[in-house]
């Protein structure tokens, strides 16, 4: 397991982009790039623009993150 | 012969099967177009090394060289993982994993998109993934073998896809593979009679055109005879008194979400 705690935010998707990747804009406003958990990815979860997610930064690097929940 | 194993026993091929269950996690996570399927057999390796006691259960089981069973599109199972094999956006890649942990063994696999897939693949993905569910219901002690393979053939045929014959689930714990087989097709009622203390792999494989198989150059990959594309998913289930306990997924409840 990762060493260092994920930091959780949640925001909402603007738009998908090519290789599985998703622009999310987090509740505090700043525009990040996300790619999806395997766990969404084993359950076939859909992420389109517009929805609202659950995301994991890493500390190191503020300006990725990792899709970790889809709201309904 | 058909070992039974103790609460204990199953208890130990759990943790196993919770490790497997993290590996497909973290590979799935990986899947992306531009990464080969030997980066993905690293990252998998790696992670079963890290733990204490755990090894990859394939790596040399018959000669198989890796940790990973990475298999592409029409390639149904045993596929090798490759340098040269990159995954593409609208693929599929089906991974199978199993690990030895304290001398017990689990055994998991799952096929998943690579970026977006057509809707006919996706449909392919979600009835496998079902077909695998309605067996796992059937797998509890007085059924026989016969209601899982009945369970998963019929949701599958009247889906319109076929169901792979040739190849079968599997006993599992003891060994990577014990009997009895544990076929995918079948007639209720018929077949070796489920008891507690049973561990299997069962292990629905389905192509979207004819169910015929065959075997490459490389004696591992199989493919489908017709070239189109073929799912594979498993997980090893402990019959017990009280139903069938899946041993090979994260003990998480917010799995449960609702799909679209």
């Amino acid at each position: 397991m990762a060493k260092e705690e994920a930091i959780q935010m949640a925001g909402e998707v603007l738009e998908s982009l090519p290789n599985a990747m998703f622009r999310v804009a987090l509740e505090n406003g700043h525009e990040i790039t996300c790619h999806v958990s395997g766990k969404i990815r084993m359950h076939y979860i859909r992420i389109l623009p517009g929805d609202k997610v659950a995301v994991e930064l890493s500390p190191y690097d503020l300006t990725k993150g990792r899709i970790t929940y889809r709201y309904k | 012969m058909i070992n039974l194993k103790s609460p204990a026993e199953i208890e130990v091929i759990g943790r196993a099967g919770t490790l497997v269950a993290d590996v497909l996690d973290l590979v799935a996570e990986h899947v992306l177009p531009g990464v080969s399927t030997a980066q993905l057999d690293r990252i998998a390796e790696e992670r079963i090394r890290g733990v204490q006691g755990a090894s990859p259960a394939f790596k040399g089981l018959y000669g198989f060289p890796a940790t990973l069973c990475a298999s592409l599109n029409n390639e149904v199972v045993h596929g090798i993982p490759s340098d040269s094999r990159i995954l593409e956006s609208g693929d599929i890649l089906s991974i199978d994993v199993g690990v030895r942990l304290d001398g017990y063994f689990a055994d998991a696999a799952v096929t998943v998109p690579v970026g977006e897939v057509d809707a006919e693949v996706d449909r392919l993905l979600r009835v496998t993934r079902s077909a695998l569910g309605a067996g796992i219901r059937e797998a509890r002690s007085g059924k026989r073998l016969g209601d899982i393979g009945e369970a998963i053939q019929t949701g599958v045929e009247e889906a319109g896809f076929s169901v792979i014959r040739e190849l079968v689930g599997h006993g599992v714990g003891s060994a990577a593979h014990e009997e009895p087989q544990v076929p995918n097709f079948g007639r209720s009622g018929r077949g070796l009679r489920l008891e507690s203390g049973l561990v299997i792999a069962i292990e629905p494989m389905v192509n979207i055109g004819k169910r015929h198989i065959r075997t490459l150059k490389d004696g591992w990959t199989v493919v489908t005879a017709d070239g189109s594309l073929s799912a594979h998913f498993e997980h090893t289930v402990a019959i017990s008194d009280e139903g069938p306990k899946v041993l090979t997924q994260i003990p998480v409840a917010s799995l449960a979400e609702e799909e679209r």
